[in-house]
């Protein structure tokens, strides 16, 4: 092989020792899509090889030389029919297969463990609820379903981890979300794949994802110290919501404990059940669905509170009961700073 | 491969070119600057779009010579965004859109129908100096400082978050979809009502069909990019907020409005070219496209079709569940008619009598990469695959398939094939032959890895990439530049051709469209008297009639 030239012989080589047609499998839906991929690409080849052969074949019959005079033929209704109804009825196949994968990919299950992400020029920042926010990474365990809350401060991004086989776009406006369930710890890509400016191919990092273990671990070592709903409480109380949202009997506001999940009847006759884009909405643009008995009194916070902002306020709306103080209910309560070395309490009051 | 060729060349010591000819007729650069001719514009739109093609082109080289290593080296990251901005909005609005209906459909729609000229011959004139000035000012905005938005001009990075020349390039797309409206306008008035007697539609052939259902697609669809356009100016100057969610805008509008046309625009690009195809396989076959019928109906379904499938483009930016699976279910309707017109190619090759000149191979080459691209086109079309496939450089390598592996192919096959009757030359063979096999696998070589980094999950209109993607993006660099020689290749041949390329004759290929039936090059008239018909399109025998009442002619004479 030494006339080879040397680069080239060993180009080759490493390509053949880091060949991959497909990323590594890091996900319950991976290997999912793969299947249908798998059957796609050899439907999609079956099909080309039959063009081909017909190509080949009908070229080397009927060249000139073999056969001087054409026999003129109108058609086949027949024929037609049979390339009509086949190719439809195997992408009918597809698409059945296909809408399955992406029905369960954008349907997330009840129990997923939540995160929210926001993306900005130019990078990913996640919240998680215990309060560990990361920046360009993602840590999830294994065997625990993932939902992400996604949405952009600024233009479109994407958000693709192509180990799971999953990718959703933040945009602007409005919270989007996806899900997941990692199968396979190890480091994976995580891209922007939505064009989104300046350093578009430099927006992404790691997508870790850790055995369960690994995982408390991490989140005991990367906590902030306050969880989103503290964090949230405390907005609350510095954009003074609370000057309306109390719960006295002279309150101006509608009492928000409770509130979420809640089907709430609205001054149009019609009625919302509250939810994450619920809120945002009833944070930034309170105008637009007014609850019912309720005058059009509360001021909006459009370009006051950052996204993070709102999510933590949602998040302590969210776990508002009844007391107006955060019940601390988060899953890592015991690894906070503050309750260190005690046994974790169900529920504890923070100050 | 047989070296069998139908070529019937007129004997060239005793053949001259004809006296008069569209070519001759008058003189002067003012005489083609403002000629009504649609053969004259068809030229200047070649000359304009060849120079486009190759500004394009060397965009894609620098693409290309970027990504041969992870990092951003060659340039900086908003220059590497600024190049590929501008070789999609230079290739799709100023070559690709107008490549084979601007040159061949203006040159040929009159001259199939048996008409003197379009319809509307001073619009058709606007409408290239329209395309120029809509070019010029694209190549402004690219020397004054460029545009990043990508060709897709997204909200809201278009309106708030760049500070290049968004304005002035979207401006020139604007101008250029005018351009298209007043040609694609132009078609339909002229198919309607500038047939030759005997003419009937289902006597045209199948170009004329797929140029219809493309013009539709122009005047239906190019508004809606307009608009969109306008918007993002408004938006961007006094801030309007159609598309700003925190003036109570919808960001997602925009990727409607957008798609809307830019999801038929495929078709507006690749209906042309299949035209070109049905004629060349009939012609290089010797038979009549098999089932004329379903092919010409399948133009006009992709037509309508296409209108109702934008939304595949958006599956992941937040569609309800529903609305995906009813688009995605509409894609896969459309993705038939395209199947039916390939088997139906193929099945024309049925007991034909086969030659393989170059335009007869460039539609080989269109068959097997349109194939390949539209395959794949169904892989973005089910959703649930589309998730992982979309923004990735799979979808680069899908587009390109169909749009350079098939338009280009099929604007190149259809060059070739009319060349003799544009120009009265044979352009040469062999080395046209070596063209097309070049340009065949440096295709191959740079758009098939592309599948495979898409497939890794590479993302599209990256500077810098994780260096496990580089082998691939080599092979892709070296194929690029094997396509280069493919398509400089013809450039060449083509200005050799115009001075020493064999005379051709009326009908150099024996082919049955009116075109054929008169001199090369045309009369300004097209036809010294106009004809009747009075037979089906892809007569053959009807021409083999023709050819024996002629010569009967000559000896009667004598
Ligand atoms: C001036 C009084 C006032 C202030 C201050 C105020 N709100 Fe409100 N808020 C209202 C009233 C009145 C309504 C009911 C009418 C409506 O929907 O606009 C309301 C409705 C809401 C709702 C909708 C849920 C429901 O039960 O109706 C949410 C959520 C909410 N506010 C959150 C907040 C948050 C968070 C803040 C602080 C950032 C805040 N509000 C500040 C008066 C106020
Ligand atoms: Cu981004
Ligand atoms: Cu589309």
């Amino acid at each position: 092989m030494s006339h080879i030239s040397p680069v080239i012989w060993q180009f080759l080589v490493k390509w053949m020792t880091n060949f991959a047609i497909i990323p590594p499998e890091a996900s319950k839906i991976a290997s999912e899509m793969d299947a249908l991929l798998f059957f796609m690409t050899l439907v999609s080849l079956f099909g080309l090889t039959v063009v081909i052969i017909l190509l080949v074949t009908f070229s080397s019959l009927y060249s000139r030389e073999r056969h001087p005079v054409a026999e003129q033929i109108e058609g086949s209704t027949l024929l037609e029919a049979t390339w009509t109804i086949i190719p439809l009825g195997l992408f009918l196949v597809m698409f059945v297969w296909g809408a399955t994968i992406y029905f369960r990919v954008f349907t997330p299950p009840p129990n997923a463990m939540k995160i929210y992400v926001v993306g900005k020029q130019w990078m990913w920042k996640a919240e998680h609820p215990g309060g560990q926010h990361e920046i360009n990474a993602l840590h999830v365990p294994t065997g625990q379903p993932v939902e992400l809350i996604l949405i952009s401060q600024d233009v479109f991004h994407s958000f693709s981890v192509p180990a799971f086989r999953v990718k959703r776009e933040a945009i602007p406006g409005r919270y989007n979300t996806v899900w997941f369930e990692a199968t396979a710890p190890g480091t994976y890509h995580l891209f922007c794949t939505q064009y989104c400016g300046t350093a578009h191919s430099v927006m992404g990092g790691d997508v870790v994802v850790q055995t369960p273990e690994d995982y408390q671990k991490w989140l005991a070592q990367s906590t902030s110290g306050t969880s989103l709903a503290q964090n949230g409480e405390r907005i609350f109380s510095s954009l003074s919501c609370a000057a309306c949202h109390n719960d006295r009997p002279d309150a101006r506001g509608p009492n928000l404990a409770n509130v979420y999940g809640a089907k709430l009847p609205l001054a149009n006759g019609r009625t919302a059940v509250v939810d994450d884009e619920f809120l945002r909405n009833a944070i930034l643009n309170p105008s637009q669905h007014l609850t019912e008995g309720y005058a059009p009194i509360m001021p909006t916070y459009q370009g006051q509170i950052s996204e993070e902002g709102i999510i933590s306020l949602i998040e302590y709306i969210k776990n508002l009961d009844s007391n107006y103080r955060i019940q601390q209910t988060m899953t890592t309560p015991d690894l906070l700073p503050e309750s260190h070395g005690k046994a974790a309490p169900a529920a504890q009051g923070v100050k | 491969m047989s070296t069998d060729t139908i070529v019937k060349l007129p004997d060239q010591a005793t053949a001259r070119m004809p006296k008069v000819s569209y070519l001759n007729k008058e003189h002067g650069i003012l005489s083609w600057l403002l000629t009504g001719d649609h053969k004259r514009i068809a030229m200047l739109y070649l000359i304009s779009l060849t120079f486009f093609f190759f500004i394009g082109g060397a965009m894609a080289g620098l693409i290309r010579l970027e990504l041969l290593t992870p990092q951003s080296d060659l340039m900086a990251m908003d220059t590497y965004n600024k190049v590929f901005t501008m070789h999609g909005v230079i290739m799709i609005f100023f070559f690709l859109v107008p490549s084979v209906p601007a040159t061949l459909g203006n040159f040929l729609i009159p001259m199939m129908i048996g008409a003197k000229d379009l319809a509307l011959p001073k619009i058709n004139l606007l409408s290239w100096y329209l395309y120029m000035a809509g070019g010029a000012l694209a190549l402004y905005a690219m020397i004054t400082g460029g545009v990043d938005t990508g060709w897709t001009f997204t909200t809201p990075l278009s309106t708030h978050y760049v500070n290049t020349n968004v304005i002035t390039t979207g401006l020139a797309a604007f101008i250029a979809g005018f351009s298209s409206i007043f040609t694609g306008l132009n078609f339909i008035v002229t198919i309607h009502r500038m047939r030759a007697p005997g003419m009937t539609w289902f006597r045209l052939p199948l170009y004329v069909w797929s140029h219809y259902a493309a013009s539709v697609l122009m005047v239906l669809g190019t508004p809606v990019v307009a608009i969109a356009i306008v918007l993002v100016a408004l938006e961007r100057t006094i801030g309007i907020g159609v598309f700003d969610p925190t003036k109570g805008g919808d960001p997602l509008l925009f990727q409607h409005l957008f798609w809307f046309y830019s999801h038929p625009a495929v078709y507006i690009m690749i209906l042309p070219g299949m035209g070109v195809v049905s004629e060349v396989v009939s012609t290089f076959s010797r038979k009549r496209v098999f089932g004329y019928t379903a092919v010409a109906f399948s133009s006009v379904a992709i037509a309508i079709f296409g209108f109702f499938v934008w939304a595949h483009h958006m599956y992941i930016m937040g569609l309800s569940n529903y609305s995906a699976l009813l688009f995605s279910l509409l894609t896969m309707l459309v993705a038939v008619p395209s199947a039916i017109k390939i088997f139906n190619w193929a099945f024309t090759l049925y007991k034909g009598s086969i030659t393989f000149e170059t335009p007869m191979l460039y539609a080989f080459g269109f068959m097997g990469l349109f194939t390949i691209g539209g395959l794949t086109g169904v892989f973005l079309g089910v959703s649930g695959t589309d998730i992982h496939l979309t923004e990735t450089y799979f979808i680069v390598a899908h587009f390109h398939f169909v749009m350079v592996g098939g338009m280009l192919m099929a604007f190149l096959a259809g060059i070739h094939f009319w060349w003799p009757k544009m120009t009265g030359r044979m352009y040469p063979e062999k080395i046209s032959q070596l063209a097309a096999v070049t340009t065949f696998i440096g295709f191959n070589f740079t758009f098939f890895p592309q599948f495979m980094l898409g497939m890794l999950g590479m993302p599209r209109r990256y500077a810098s990439y994780p260096a496990e993607f580089q082998i691939l993006n080599v092979f892709s660099t070296a194929g690029a530049s094997v396509l280069g020689v493919g398509y400089l290749l013809p450039v060449l041949y083509l200005v050799w051709s115009l001075k020493y390329g064999a005379i051709a004759g009326n009908n150099p290929w024996q082919a049955t469209g009116l075109e054929w039936q008169t001199q090369s090059p045309p009369l300004t008239e097209n036809f010294e008297k106009l004809p009747i018909v009075d037979h089906d399109a892809y007569d053959y025998e009807w021409l083999e009639r023709q050819n024996q009442i002629q010569a009967s002619e000559v000896s009667s004479v004598r």
